[in-house]
């Protein structure tokens, strides 16, 4: 069975076998970088007992399919899996997997971060931090705006002004 | 011409998942978000230009000056948190 590239879901996802599926097959790969999100028991300086994750069902997938086909182009990448997960997890869950192979470390570690760098301000998922003090939204950060600008992409996310022109690659 | 409008994160929460808007012609998505404004004081709240909020039109983010069509679908949301 083909695996898809993306996958949104609420069940975890394991490391081991995500890798093992990507590079399944394909003996020109020389490197696998993998990065996963978790979720912090703290918060701007507030206790999290559990974060819930929304997401815009049809858009998020092609989004990502998109940034994967941009870092495709960019990287001299082999093959690359996005899982990120949706509703509510406790602190130290898995959020989100990027992972990437590729012949040389080089580039499978550059693809890894653009993919994590674009999706953290271009993919529709927005987060929900319950705490002692209740429920609140978490801020979008200008530092992930930064983080995707030096790739030379305009994340327009978090900044004061609105309408700004969407990213392009 | 009519759009489907969609909400999610704080805006779904103030405003429920969507709802139906009839626009001009020659209405882009801030002439759209103009229009829900001025629909209720709720709208207002959660649609005003004092909020920061990014738009998608048929699930591709999209700047507010972005044309639309008869049928469109057009969302509107907090900045993204994903990741």
């Amino acid at each position: 069975m083909s695996r898809g590239r993306v996958s949104i879901r609420s069940d975890d996802f394991d490391l081991g076998a995500e890798v093992a599926a990507l590079r399944q097959g394909d003996g020109g790969v020389g490197a696998v970088a993998a990065f996963i999100g978790t979720v912090r028991d703290r918060n701007d300086g507030s206790d999290v007992q559990s974060l819930e994750l929304e997401h815009y069902p049809g858009m998020t997938e092609a989004a990502i399919e998109a940034m994967i086909d941009e870092a495709m182009a960019r990287f001299e990448i082999r093959a690359a899996r996005v899982v990120h997960r949706v509703g509510v997890l406790a602190p130290s869950a898995q959020i989100v997997l990027v992972a990437v192979t590729s012949a040389h470390r080089g580039q499978a570690f550059q693809a890894c971060e653009f993919l994590m760098d674009y999706l953290k301000t271009q993919a529709p998922f927005w987060k929900k931090e319950a705490g002692p003090e209740g429920a609140r939204w978490v801020d979008a950060r200008v530092d992930d705006d930064a983080a995707l600008a030096r790739w030379g992409i305009a994340a327009g996310n978090a900044g004061e002004r609105t309408g700004d022109a969407p990213a392009k690659p | 011409m009519k759009v489907a409008v969609r909400y999610f994160a704080s805006v779904r929460e103030a405003l429920g998942p969507g709802e139906d808007a009839e626009v001009g012609s020659d209405a882009d998505i801030a002439a759209l978000r103009d229009a829900l404004v001025a629909r209720d004081g709720r709208h207002a709240e959660a649609l005003g230009r004092g909020r920061v909020l990014r738009s998608a039109k048929n699930r591709v983010l999209c700047a507010e000056s972005t044309p639309l069509a008869d049928g469109d679908e057009v969302a509107f949301f907090p900045p993204l948190t994903g990741g």
